[in-house]
């Protein structure tokens, strides 16, 4: 479990970061926490000619409040954001999610738009970043593109970039599940890939957004009338679930991820959206 | 900007525990294994070399991380600190984590341990008054075949416990 | 809890047996002082071990200077679970830089035999694979080079082609009379089958009130140390000799397999190992086909070769667990008392008999009964072979899986009779004025009181609560229950046992084999200081520590004064085929021999010494570093002194004693006999007992078991140091909780090996072990000196079934299958699933599904294309064509017509992998219908499949719909799992959706860049 061999560059800037990406284009790999790549190029399940290391470009190290976005830089670590003193006041469903993120010493290392570049269906940032219905920031020497979410991770490990584009950044909608925020996952073990995944906020007044990662090629989202009974809510969500389909592993069959799904989404919607009465 | 060609051995140098270390290395070693078999500091162990088992992690610039998931040439530069320079420097005496795993038996062979003290050394000092939970989530992120964790779980918060007092000893003497 | 009060604990009486002759009569047991003196042996000493561990200052294997010149080694490995080897093209990889040699089963055939068997059965096994591979890892070819990484490279680039053979990897599948043969010559899979009969079971069978039976499954798994494989090996030309250096945990018996398959006497065979361990638990036995392979891959490049397993190697090909099918059945009366039993144990072995297998089958051979009084036996052993790794060592040995059946059918018995578990456990119970108790099969065991063991453990472990918390949740609706398991644990195994496997008349012919000789050496050097060796390998347990103790105590000195060097060279060192850390033979046979030792230099230091303080042996004393006479304390010399006058002066010593300071202690105790010509054998020497009782509540959302609490009793003797006899339940308790609920070797009905990272794999980390309380009573072993017995394995054998019989009895079922998974307990538990009549979200263009049916990943699919059925049509048969079709196409050709050689780089996202693909297509309908089969095959696994083209002409194009069915072997699968059916369908849906751009081309870019859902998207109907 040795990597294959590869030319390394470590650019200082974006400008120097994109000018690699713009020669190299599909033969480059953009490395910024590397916790998802090393272990695949450990295993050589990928064998990119170039590894662009982008972990020390300093403007790219910030989290900033662009009003009503926080963005958050590429080579900021899941744990620079765990630890962050506005999270919880300005992202609640990230400081949820984000604890079940790998372990203590991959979020040291990892980063957040690097987990959302990599566009794992079960990973919980790829969730977060759906659920909340972020952006994320591409920029080539082309130019920059911001793509919504639903536009940006196209199904299982691929994503809208394009090969000479670098992810700066991520934003996340500020302030989305102040009135509440819920998230679950079930793995087998703590810190593994989730079987299942489950988050929810509500929007406003009427309507909670709920998204499920585990159960598709890509996290899926439904947004549902706040004031649901019991009843109705397990008929969309059973409805939802035939729709996913969920999938089959050697940890959990499609029913299971089906059922858990079905379980889990009535407390996890009753945390957000209590009965009225 | 730095670039290593694909073919090139080429020298690479950081901090290890408080002293200058340098070596020759490729773009593709990896940082366990440039301290293994380059420096020579074969204290850090490998264990699975995808992420999980946890035996390799050391710090860098004084935060908790796998060795095998990070490249030799991105520790350049950096402070690199790993099991061997987790006793005091000088006296050779034992940190008060150290002493509390042979206490509570929180080791057998010993293969894991050297993350496990790095995973602590990192954790304590961000936290140092954790709960249970807490120390299991971080220990989460390493595999122990031989104790069946118990051990361990009483030996870092005994020791959360004593390096807080020493703390507040050395606190109030000042 | 902390560490057991062990002052509270019962010391209990026990007469020692009448002796059948002892080859150590002179011995002088011990009991323990458990005054609170430190380092007393029988305290909770803290080991000595610890400090260069917890330092880095451990002494590895890996981390051992090699000689100057050491090539690196790495080893290609089979995808396929069974094929003929029809070519393996090693130039590529032998042109690259730095590689210096490739090796393959015809360069090792050459110069080595197939390894020994404890079977008389054809089953060659080499250290590489040889015309034919049969499991998924198997070694195929050894690529040396300047470094491991240049050494994977090379693996890259060898080139082995296939032809698959029928492939059979469920055991009771195997022994079916049309099932492919693994092994030709040997003409079946089934290669033993014996059957037992002790006392009258048919008259047992024939008079029960009733009969109670169940079928059982017990998986495959291992308990996979930190530290994986290491060999180093040097060929020496000049003796023709080989030197190894490795982390292996014997020489054991398997030495002699070695030496003879390097074709050399085992002198010619060094063997060291290093001071340190990362762990082994039985695993690390295994070593051995490497340490030949290496030292073949040394004489081959005339350098030193070093290999180091990697987690994936280790994962897929190192060792496993043997899986069982046990059929059980008891007669029993009406109050559970069980009179008779049947069992047949169908053990599958994986692709080759390693030896000492079928160890696991017979190495409870004796105490197939367990803790109970049964006195009627009839048991068939059967062996057989499939296409999975090879089984081998693994820590418990097969005592999980006869307590999984034992212990499951007794909970069954209870349940069908209505009874209570605990009344059948307690009327079937082994009296304790029984012991020593001579077992049905043969087992003497040599003491307990199990009963008192087992009421102990219910008050301490509070079963009243248990119930009332079991009641109270069962009220609310909830899955509550309770499981016990009552298991003896054998310590010290007879390596005469696994003769058992052979006929009495072979047993004859050949001579017996029986014992289990033990043996270390104390040396005391001329200014008194002593060091230890011992026949034991280092693996963690604190073996240091505790022979410090044992002898310490003897000369009177402190345990840090004991230097204990457990490094093994077999060149120099005392060693037999016992030899070894395995089957808990530290406690009853390495300590009683370092006792041995200790006491002989003990005697020699006191003739010594009395001829000096003119007094006589008997009257001399030791203590504090200082030898005395007993009877005036003053009349003393320093140890040190005594003992340098074997060194200094020999004219002082006495009598007949030699100079000199330097004694072997030799333990081989008597009860150790071999088989009987009934087939009654005592396996082990000692038998500890545990009795484990434990409260489960499944979680009503996820399913998961939640050991609410574990309690485990445990009689192992006396406890040498409690510490660490803690230390070893602890870690004994959670990989039996992991064999319980998380860890599984899987493979898919092809073959494919399916759990080959940790991700996979699931070794249960900090968060997910619950808390145990620990309770111990003491009945010392009257056939040891220090009364000790093995204790290190009873929870491997005991918590899974506990486990198991818990979740059987929250969830009211009989069929429990390890490991208990939520998914399995949904699959228990969920009733039908029925689709809404209504679906609120419905894909609009067409759609596509995938999933999985066995090992076939299959989906299916339809997009509407606007062109003719004509245009479609021509482009699947037309070779250039198809190339643009053909996701990442390098070159297609047309090796016949119909039939397609391609070379692609296929992937998902950035995993990508270069693969050579042949595809025919069949079953032509022109315009309307095409099969398509084939297979491809790459560095990073392969695939087989089929799959359908169908085109319907339609007002507006083309309707297209395909199926397909492929399976996956290889890497890919055995670290992709998660991914793998939505990868499939990913790749197999960019095939369909290239089809329909060629026919009618696009403007967009590749797939992976277009800005908004892309059309192959709305194609599949993955698109929202």
């Amino acid at each position: 479990m040795k990597p294959h061999k590869f030319d390394y560059v470590r650019p200082e800037t974006v400008a120097e970061a994109l000018d690699l990406l713009a020669q190299y284009g599909g033969d480059a790999r953009v490395m910024a926490g590397g916790q998802s790549l090393m272990a695949m190029l450990n295993l050589r399940l990928v064998q990119p000619r170039v590894i662009v290391d982008i972990s020390r470009i300093a403007e790219l190290s910030d989290i900033s409040d662009k009003g009503s976005m926080i963005e958050v830089g590429a080579t900021v670590t899941q744990a620079r954001v765990e630890n962050w003193d506005r999270l919880n006041e300005t992202l609640p469903f990230i400081a949820r999610a984000i604890p079940f993120v790998g372990h203590f010493q991959t979020r040291n290392r990892g980063t957040v738009c690097g987990s959302i570049a990599h566009a794992d269906p079960s990973s919980e940032l790829p969730l977060s970043l759906a659920l909340l219905q972020g952006e994320v920031v591409l920029r080539s020497k082309k130019g920059e593109r911001v793509l919504p979410a639903r536009e940006f991770q196209l199904g299982l490990l691929t994503t809208a970039r394009r090969d000479d584009e670098l992810v700066t950044a991520v934003r996340f909608p500020k302030s989305i599940g102040v009135n509440g925020a819920a998230f679950r996952e079930v793995a087998r073990r703590h810190g593994d890939f989730a079987i299942v995944s489950l988050g929810a906020v509500r929007l406003n007044g009427e309507t909670v957004r709920m998204a499920v990662g585990g159960m598709a090629d890509a996290p899926r989202t439904i947004e549902l009338p706040a004031n649901l009974s019991d009843k109705d809510l397990s008929e969309r969500i059973d409805a939802f679930a035939w729709d996913l389909g969920g999938l089959e592993d050697i940890h959990a069959t499609a029913r299971y991820r089906r059922d858990l799904l079905r379980r889990m989404a009535l407390p996890i919607y009753r945390e957000v959206a209590p009965c009225a009465a | 900007m730095r670039s290593v060609n694909r073919d090139d051995h080429v020298r690479i140098s950081f901090e290890l525990n408080g002293a200058p270390v340098s070596g020759l290395g490729e773009s593709r070693t990896l940082l366990s294994d440039f301290l293994r078999g380059t420096i020579g500091a074969t204290g850090t162990h490998v264990g699975c070399e995808h992420g999980v088992c946890g035996c390799c992690t050391v710090q860098i610039d004084g935060v908790a991380q796998r060795s095998c998931l990070t490249l030799a040439v991105q520790a350049e530069g950096r402070s690199v600190s790993t099991v061997e320079g987790v006793a005091d420097r000088e006296t050779g005496e034992l940190s008060p984590l150290q002493k509390a795993f042979t206490k509570h038996h929180a080791l057998q062979c010993g293969f894991c341990t050297p993350g496990i003290l790095m995973s602590f050394s990192d954790f304590l000092n961000r936290n140092p008054e954790p709960t249970v939970e807490e120390v299991k989530e971080v220990l989460g992120g390493h595999i122990c075949r031989c104790t069946g964790y118990d051990g361990l779980i009483k030996a870092i918060l005994e020791a959360a416990e004593e390096m807080r007092a020493a703390s507040t000893a050395a606190t109030a003497s000042r | 809890m902390g560490v057991v009060g062990v002052k509270d604990q019962e010391l209990l009486e026990v007469k020692p047996a009448e002796r059948t002759g002892s080859a150590n009569a002179d011995v002088r047991p011990w009991t323990p002082d458990r005054s609170g003196r430190s380092g007393a042996l029988g305290s909770a000493m803290t080991r000595l071990e610890d400090p260069a561990l917890l330092t880095g200052a451990g002494r590895y294997c890996d981390d051992a200077p090699v000689a100057v010149g050491t090539l690196y080694a790495a080893i290609l490995r089979s995808p396929k679970a069974h094929a003929k080897i029809l070519s393996i093209d090693v130039s590529a990889a032998k042109a690259l830089p730095g590689v210096h040699a490739v090796i393959t089963g015809e360069d090792i055939r050459a110069i080595s035999d197939p390894f020994l068997v404890a079977l008389k059965a054809p089953i060659d096994q080499w250290s590489l694979a040889v015309d034919a591979v049969r499991f998924v890892g198997e070694a195929v070819a050894v690529v040396v080079a300047d470094d491991r990484y240049i050494a994977e490279d090379g693996v890259e680039l060898v080139n082995v082609t296939y032809e698959d053979l029928p492939v059979v990897v469920d055991c009771l599948k195997a022994v079916q009379p049309d099932a492919p043969v693994l092994h030709a010559p040997a003409g079946t899979n089934e290669i033993s089958n014996r059957r037992f009969v002790y006392g009258e079971p048919d008259k047992a069978f024939a008079e029960a009130a009733h009969v109670v039976k169940t079928e059982l499954v017990y998986p495959r798994s291992s308990y996979t140390p930190m530290e994986c494989f290491v060999v180093v090996a040097e060929y020496h030309k000049a003796s023709q000799s080989y030197d190894v250096y490795s982390n292996f945990q014997g020489p054991f018996s398997a030495h002699p397999v070695m030496a003879k398959a390097l074709r050399v006497p085992g002198t010619k065979l060094r063997l060291r190992t290093p001071a340190d361990s990362g762990g082994s638990f039985g695993i690390k036995l295994s070593v051995f086909p490497y340490i030949v392979l290496m030292a073949l891959a040394s004489r081959i490049t005339g350098r030193p070769v070093k290999w180091v397993e990697d987690r994936f190697e280790h994962l897929s090909a190192a060792s496993s667990g043997p899986n069982r099918v046990t059929t059980i059945e008891a007669a029993v009366d009406k109050d559970g008392r069980i009179h008779g039993l049947r069992m047949d144990c169908l053990e599958d072995y994986g692709a080759f008999l390693r030896a000492p297998m079928p160890g696991p089958l017979y190495r409870m051979h004796g105490a197939l009964t367990g803790a109970y009084d049964i006195r009627h036996l009839d048991v068939t052993n059967r062996v057989c072979l499939t296409n999975k790794m090879p089984a081998a060592l693994i820590r418990g040995f097969g005592g999980p899986q006869i307590y999984f059946a034992l212990e499951r059918l007794v909970q069954r018995i209870a349940v069908e009779l209505g009874l209570d578990p605990l009344d059948v456990i307690r009327r079937n119970l082994i009296n304790k004025e029984a012991f020593p108790y001579r077992t049905a099969s043969g087992a003497l065991y040599d003491s307990g009181d199990y009963a008192q063991a087992i009421e102990k453990a219910l008050a301490d472990g509070r079963l009243e609560e248990l119930k009332a918390r079991r009641d109270a949740a069962r009220a609310e609706g909830r899955y509550y229950g309770i499981g016990f398991a009552a298991v003896v644990e054998p310590g010290m195994s007879n390596m005469g046992y696994l003769s058992t496997l052979v006929p009495a008349k072979v047993r004859e012919r050949v001579g017996p084999k029986n014992g289990a000789v033990s043996m270390v050496t104390v040396n005391v050097d001329p200014v008194g200081a002593v060091s230890v060796t011992a026949d034991v390998t280092v693996q963690g347990q604190g073996h240091q520590t505790v022979i410090a103790q044992i002898v310490a105590e003897q000369l009177g000195l402190t345990p840090q004064e004991i230097l204990v060097n457990l490094e093994i060279d077999t060149q120099k060192d005392q060693w037999s085929i016992a030899a070894g850390s395995y089957s808990c033979r530290f406690s009853p046979g390495t300590a009683p021999a370092a006792h041995i030792a200790a006491q002989r230099i003990r005697d020699k230091v006191a003739r010594i010494a009395a001829k000096q303080l003119n007094t006589v042996a008997e009257d001399i004393d030791f203590a504090n570093g200082m030898v005395f006479s007993k009877s005036n304390p003053d009349n003393s010399m320093p140890f040190s002194r005594a003992a340098g006058t074997a060194h200094w002066s020999p004219v002082l010593m006495p009598g007949n004693d030699q100079p000199g300071l330097r004694e072997i202690g030799v333990w081989s105790p008597p009860e150790l006999e071999p088989p009987s010509s009934k087939d009654e054998i005592n396996t082990s020497l000692t038998y500890g007992f545990v009795f484990d009782m434990c409260g489960v509540e499944i979680d009503p959302i996820t399913m998961e078991v939640r050991v609410d609490r574990y309690v485990s009793m445990h009689d192992a003797g006396y406890l040498l140091n409690p510490l660490i006899a803690e230390g070893q339940i602890r870690g004994a308790f959670v990989q039996g909780l992991a064999s319980a609920l998380y860890e599984e070797f899987v493979y898919d009905e092809s073959g494919a090996f399916l759990s080959g990272t940790f991700a996979d794999y699931l070794v249960p980390t900090a968060c997910e072990v619950p808390e145990i309380e620990i309770l111990h009573i003491e009945t010392p072993s009257p056939f040891t000196p220090l009364g000790a017995k093995g204790l290190a394995e009873g929870n491997c054998m005991s918590t899974p079934v506990c486990i198991a019989n818990a979740v059987a009895d929250a969830l009211g079922v009989e069929s429990i299958q390890l490991p208990i998974t939520p998914s399995r307990i949904n699959d228990l538990l969920a009733g039908e699933e029925s689709r809404p009549a209504k679906q609120i979200q419905t894909a609009t263009d067409g759609g596509s599904t995938s999933a999985r049916a066995g090992h076939m990943l299959t989906g299916k699919g339809e997009f509407v294309v606007a062109a003719a059925p004509e245009q479609i049509w021509n482009s699947l048969l037309d070779p250039e064509k198809l190339k643009t079709v053909i996701p990442g196409c390098h070159t297609v050709s047309v090796v016949e017509p119909f039939k397609y050689r391609a070379e692609v780089t296929l992937g998902v996202g950035p995993i990508k992998g270069r693969f050579v693909a042949d595809v025919q297509l069949s079953d032509l309908q022109e315009y309307r219908f095409a099969r398509l089969s084939g297979g491809m095959s790459g560095p990073l696994g392969g695939s087989e499949g089929e799959g359908t083209v169908t085109l319907e002409a339609l007002p507006e194009g083309t309707k297209v719909s395909y199926t397909y069915s492929v399976g996956v072997s290889g890497k890919v699968a055995a670290v992709g799992g998660r991914m793998l059916e939505r990868a499939a369908g990913m790749v197999i849906g960019q095939f369909f959706e290239r089809l329909s751009r060629v026919v009618k081309p696009e403007e967009d870019g590749p797939a992976n860049t277009a800005s908004t859902t892309p059309r192959w998207k709305r194609f599949l109907g993955l698109g929202r």
